[in-house]
Formats: C-alpha cells, sequence, structure tokens
C-alpha cells in the first residue's frame, strides 16, 4: 500500500545541538538546553511567543528526579500559558507529536526539544527500569548485554562477524570527525569486551546533551528557511515486548514504519541511523534496504555521541541539517526505543528540486 | 566559578504489582518447579506466557507445562556481573527455548567460560533453593547433555496462587543542582538568600533555576534579597507528617522576600496558628547548624498593604 501524502507540507526548518559531554555538573538541564532553544529560535527569526505548539521529550530516570520536564518548561517562557506537550520518549516522538499538530491546522510553527543528562545515574541500570517489571527487569538484564544478544544472533545468522562490527563502529567515529558536537571523534579503539560479542567501541558513549528542532507548515517554512526538509512521511511501529517472541536479526517495525512513510518510493542518499550500538546498524541496514550507495550516519551516528532520549531527534535534525545545507535531496531518518529495537520511527525528508 | 555542590541520591522502591491469571499461573508454577505456557490460536506456545497474542492481540489462557530443558538461541558472555543480576560470577545470558516452546526465555547460564557455550546447546533450569512465585525462582540455567526432561502433568492449577510480586528497585545517582542553584545553597549556608535577575524582565527568582519562565532566557546576575518578606498566602496543615517533629496544626506560606519577584515557600511559626494573616511581615529564624530557615516569624511590622505583593500571591 503506497502511503498517503500529508494534508500539509511540514518542514524542520531549523536544528540545533549542545556539544555532548561525558559530564555537565555545572548545568542543570534547562541551562544545558537554553542555548539550543535559542539557537532555533535566532535561525528562524522566530520569538518562543511566536510558537504555536511545544511539544519535549525526556526521562525522569536518566537523572532521577520526579517532573524534571516541567523545569525545563522555564526554558521556553513557558509563563504566560504556552500550548505544550511532552513524551516519556526519544524526542523524534515528540516531533511525531508535533508534526500531527501541525497537520491537524491548529498550529504552523512547532518547537520540538529533548535532553537527556545521563552522568547523574548508570544508564545500563538504568535502562533495565523500561523493561518488563515481571519476567526481565527482576534479572537486571542492561541495556549492552541485550544488544550483545541481539549481536551474537546477528553473528549466528551469518550476517556480520566481530571486524564487520568494528568496521561499522570505525567508519560512525571517522565521519564524526567533521561534528563538532560529537563526543567520540576520530579512530576509537576497538577496547575490550563489554559483554561478549560487544566491545566498548561497538557500544555508544554515555553522555549528556540536548537538541531542538522547528517546523513550520507550508510557505511559513519558506519564510523561515531557505531550503526546508519537507517531511514526506513520518510513521512509528512497535514489536512485541518478548525478546524470545522477535526475530532479533531483522526489524518488521523498521520496515512497516519506512514503508508506511513512502522510505522505499524512491532512494534515498543519505539515512541518520540511531543505532546505538553497531550491531543495530547492520539490523537496519536489512530491514530499511540501504545499499553501499547510501551515505550512512555521516554525522557519526550515536557511536560518536548518543545523549539518551535526544539522539533520535538528532537524526531526524542531522538528516534536515543537510538538506538545508544542500548536502542531501532526499534523506531517510530513523528513532528507536526500548531493547534490541523494541520500537522504531522512521521519517523521510526532502529539500525542493534543485 | 564557585564549586558546583554535588550529592549521592538513592531512588528505591519495592514496585508491588498484582498479576492476571496467565502470570498467577506461571509464577505460581516456578514456585512449584512446574514451567508454563500459553497455546496460542495457531499453535505456538509462548514461554513466558502472556495474557494476549503479540500477533494476532487475541486473549490468551490456555496453559501447557513444558520441559525444564531446552536450547540455547542466542547468548552473550557477562564477564562483570552487575548487581541484581542472577549470578555474581562470570556468566552468559541467554535467551532458551525450552522444550515444548516455540519462543526464548531470557534468563542467566551458569558455564565456566565463553568457549563452553555456543547456540544450539542444551540446557536445564537450576532451581533457586527457596522459591516464592517469581522469574528468580529459576536460579539460573546449567548446560545439560540430554533429551528432553520429563513433565510433571502439570494443569497449571495450584493450591496458594501467588496473586502478586514484589520487584525492589534501587538506582543509585550523583545529584548535582547545577550552577544556578548551587550558588543559592551556597549562600544560604552564610544565611544569606540571593536570586537571580532576569536580563530581559528583569524579574528576581528566589530560588534561582537559571532561567526565566516569562523570557525564557538565562538569568545570571546575583542579587541578594530579604532577609524579611512578606507572607503572600498560606495554608493551615492539620495532618502531622512521618518523621517530622512539628506539633499540628502549623502554618505553611507563601513568603515574597524583600527584593525577590517570586514567593518561595516555609512554615510559619512564633504566632498562634490562627491569627496568621496575608501580609504579615516575616523574617528568617535560623537553628544551629541548619542549612536552611526553619521558619519565619513575624517581625512586629505593620502588615504589607495588599497592593505591594498581590502580584506575587
Amino acid at each position: 500500500m503506497p502511503a498517503s501524502r500529508p494534508l500539509r507540507d511540514i518542514a524542520v526548518v531549523a536544528f540545533a545541538q549542545t556539544d555532548h559531554l561525558r559530564t555537565t555538573d555545572e548545568l542543570s538541564e534547562v541551562e544545558m538546553l537554553m542555548p539550543v532553544l535559542h539557537q532555533v529560535l535566532d535561525r528562524t527569526g522566530l520569538k518562543t511567543s511566536d510558537i504555536g505548539f511545544t511539544c519535549s521529550g525526556s526521562s525522569d530516570y536518566l537523572a532521577g528526579r520526579a517532573f524534571s520536564f516541567t523545569m525545563a518548561l522555564d526554558g521556553v517562557g513557558a509563563w504566560p500559558p504556552i500550548s505544550e506537550s511532552h513524551v516519556e520518549m526519544d524526542g523524534a516522538w515528540a516531533l511525531y507529536e508535533a508534526w500531527t499538530k501541525l497537520l491537524t491546522g491548529e498550529a504552523d510553527t512547532a518547537l520540538v526539544y529533548a535532553y537527556g543528562k545521563s552522568s547523574p545515574g548508570s544508564v545500563r541500570d538504568v535502562l533495565t527500569r523500561q523493561l518488563d517489571p515481571y519476567y526481565v527487569a527482576p534479572l537486571w538484564p542492561d541495556s549492552v548485554a541485550l544488544a550483545a544478544l541481539q549481536a551474537q544472533a546477528l553473528i549466528d545468522a551469518g550476517d556480520t562477524d566481530e571486524p564487520a562490527l568494528a568496521a561499522v563502529a570505525t567508519r560512525s567515529r571517522v565521519s564524526a570527525a567533521d561534528n563538532s558536537h560529537a563526543q567520540l571523534r576520530g579512530s576509537v579503539p576497538r577496547g575490550d569486551y563489554a559483554v561478549r560479542p560487544l566491545r566498548t567501541g561497538d557500544c555508544p558513549p554515555i553522555g549528556d546533551g540536548a537538541a531542538a528542532v522547528i517546523l513550520a507548515a507550508g510557505e511559513r517554512a519558506r519564510d523561515l528557511c531557505e531550503r526546508p526538509a519537507w517531511i514526506r512521511g513520518i510513521d512509528h511501529r512497535i514489536e512485541a515486548h518478548g525478546l524470545g517472541v522477535r526475530d532479533l536479526t531483522d526489524s518488521p517495525s523498521s520496515r512497516l514504519a519506512a514503508e508506511r512513510a513512502g522510505a522505499f518510493e524512491r532512494p534515498v542518499d543519505t539515512a541518520e541511523l540511531h543505532a546505538s550500538f553497531s550491531s543495530q546498524e547492520v539490523v537496519l541496514r536489512k530491514a530499511l534496504r540501504l545499499d553501499d550507495s547510501v551515505d550512512v550516519n555521516p554525522s557519526g551516528g550515536p557511536l560518536a555521541a548518543n545523549p539518551i532520549m535526544a539522539a533520535g531527534l538528532i537524526r531526524i535534525g542531522e538528516a534536515a541539517a543537510r538538506i538545508h545545507r544542500g548536502d542531501s535531496d532526499r534523506a531517510l531518518a530513523h528513532a528507536t526505543s526500548g531493547p534490541c529495537l523494541q520500537q522504531n520511527l522512521v521519517a523521510v525528508l526532502e529539500g525542493d528540486p534543485r | 566559578m564557585p564549586e558546583v555542590l554535588k550529592a549521592p541520591l538513592v531512588v528505591e522502591f519495592p514496585f508491588t504489582r498484582s498479576l492476571g491469571p496467565v502470570q498467577s499461573a506461571f509464577l505460581t508454577g516456578l514456585r512449584e518447579r512446574v514451567v508454563l505456557g500459553v497455546k496460542t490460536g495457531d499453535g505456538r506456545t509462548l514461554v513466558p506466557p502472556v495474557e494476549y497474542d503479540p500477533v494476532t492481540s487475541e486473549e490468551l489462557g490456555e496453559l501447557v507445562e513444558v520441559a525444564a530443558t531446552g536450547t540455547v538461541t542466542t547468548w552473550a558472555w557477562n564477564h562483570e556481573p552487575r548487581r541484581g543480576q542472577p549470578l555474581g560470577t562470570p556468566f552468559a545470558w541467554v535467551l532458551v527455548k525450552l522444550d515444548g516452546s516455540d519462543t526464548g526465555l531470557l534468563h542467566a547460564l551458569d558455564a565456566p567460560g565463553p568457549e563452553a557455550v555456543h547456540t544450539g546447546m542444551r540446557v536445564r533450569v537450576r532451581w533457586a533453593e527457596e522459591r516464592s512465585g517469581a522469574i528468580t525462582d529459576i536460579a539460573c540455567f546449567e548446560p545439560y547433555e540430554g533429551g528432553s526432561a520429563e513433565l510433571t502433568g502439570s494443569d497449571g492449577r495450584f493450591e496458594e496462587m501467588v496473586t502478586g510480586i514484589v520487584a525492589p528497585a534501587r538506582l543509585d545517582y550523583t545529584y548535582s543542582p547545577g550552577r544556578a542553584q548551587s550558588g543559592y545553597i551556597n549562600a544560604l549556608s552564610d544565611r544569606r538568600a540571593v536570586g537571580e535577575r532576569c536580563p530581559s524582565c528583569r524579574k528576581v527568582y528566589v530560588p534561582p533555576r537559571g532561567a526565566c519562565p516569562t523570557c525564557g532566557v538565562a538569568t545570571s546576575e546575583q542579587v541578594e534579597v530579604g532577609p524579611r518578606g512578606t507572607l503572600t498566602t498560606y495554608c493551615i496543615v492539620n495532618i502531622k507528617a512521618k518523621n517530622l517533629d512539628i506539633e499540628v496544626p502549623y502554618v505553611y506560606g507563601h513568603i515574597a522576600l524583600d527584593g525577590a519577584d517570586l514567593a518561595l515557600h516555609g512554615r510559619i511559626g512564633g504566632i498562634p496558628y490562627d491569627q496568621v494573616r496575608m501580609g504579615l511581615r516575616v523574617e528568617p529564624v535560623w537553628t544551629d547548624g541548619g542549612r536552611y530557615p526553619d521558619h519565619y516569624r513575624p517581625t512586629g511590622e505593620p502588615d504589607a498593604d495588599y497592593d505591594t505583593y498581590k502580584e506575587l500571591v
């Protein structure tokens, strides 16, 4: 079934991200976030009071503070009252909500932001709290262990091997040499096993960071941006929470989301994949039918900077920024959430023909 | 910049959860050394069992016993076990397809090293000595050479079904309040209150959080406020809080410190609760070793005029 065209043309018109750092003790979450909010506003000339809808993504579990996102609202000038929403997920899902809001015609512009401070806690332990609380969470399987199970399944299936995984990590970090925001740049050693078969080089850095984008509809987008990154389609899908129910070597939810977003109608030239582990890129390349003609994660991807809850939004932002700059005409952006690529979002972005 | 504060923060909670009929049978079964799966409409057996078919979303409830032996479908070697994980010595995480099941169960495999583990290897359940009806009643899996273990013949009905679990969770953090709030807390140790002024609207926020919620810009100019202030609004507390050594009723109020454009909150003391009123002028009372004012008491000044604090109520 072909993807249906959106009711309105909606584009990403601005993107900004922080430098992603291992720790940012001196900054509260709102202090970390504010500079990127100001950057996207400055780039479009909009003021906070011009924004029709604001939506954010973050997780209280990272910092261990209840309702931490309400504090972050200080950074967007939430008084007097604004039209606002929050998702306890990656900011890519906040962008999805903002996109649907713009589709309704109730707003013409939206500010989407996401942030994660992983430094206060232990990410591997924190992420166990998103697992099934009856059968899985009591065993405390950490995020690296679950990714390693997926990696071994890929190796057993003949889809990859350890040198190929190392090559994914190396390519990502070499690409990140041009990304001044990345946390790990240039060559990074493969390292020791974290959880075999994954080495530290196959795993993303742990860090703090934030990102923001502005969406605009129709002519408004052209007013705000020289070359808007039009969202041609966006869709997200989920699969069974039980890891043993899924085929870990495949990502049918990514494939379906991509199909519904129109990704397979014409080739893309760029793909920004939220593959936090080298092994996940192997799964996603297959599911999303990306061949060597596609520039995958030219930003370095999550292996170079992985601020949890912002990393997926950054994929959309990086893809859009390439269109803004004229480096891409048609890009795929992917975001994920949950263990072993449980939930997947795919957006297809295009620039106007040149 | 003065040193940013840091302190350990532990978030700990015993998650208490009730079980539906399928989960109840499965976990009670583990207590009785029986592994149960659930049948789907197309004849598959899911272990661990779920209440709804992940493919069709059909409601499931037909329990069937599967063997306590099975085959590893994928694995990962964990050389550094973490807190809470099933084994304290290096082990393999495994997905095990138990004999008679069509899906994988996640657990730990006790093996001497990664060279002793491979996909397709045969394993069996090692039961925990003490079992309560939890996934941890399976202590782990262990290597096993042989065929399918015999079934017990259970139909999934047991005496004294387990109807709930308590899953303790603990996460350890190092909390840092950031620059603005560190400045506030550090000033308090000198018994001073400082706020931050918004460069745009000029309002002074106490305690400062580093941002102006109206303008959405960073605040940075530190401003000393108080010590005296005006009670803008209050409530009378009649419920005694656990571990709080304050007699009820007492008064809790919003206090606009002189020079501040945001009221902070604190307890009002030194005056009978039924004589407290809006506009009361108050000052902080510090106790020895206190990190913040213990309470605020009347200064004896005439009450403030409503117009002087109405924006702050």
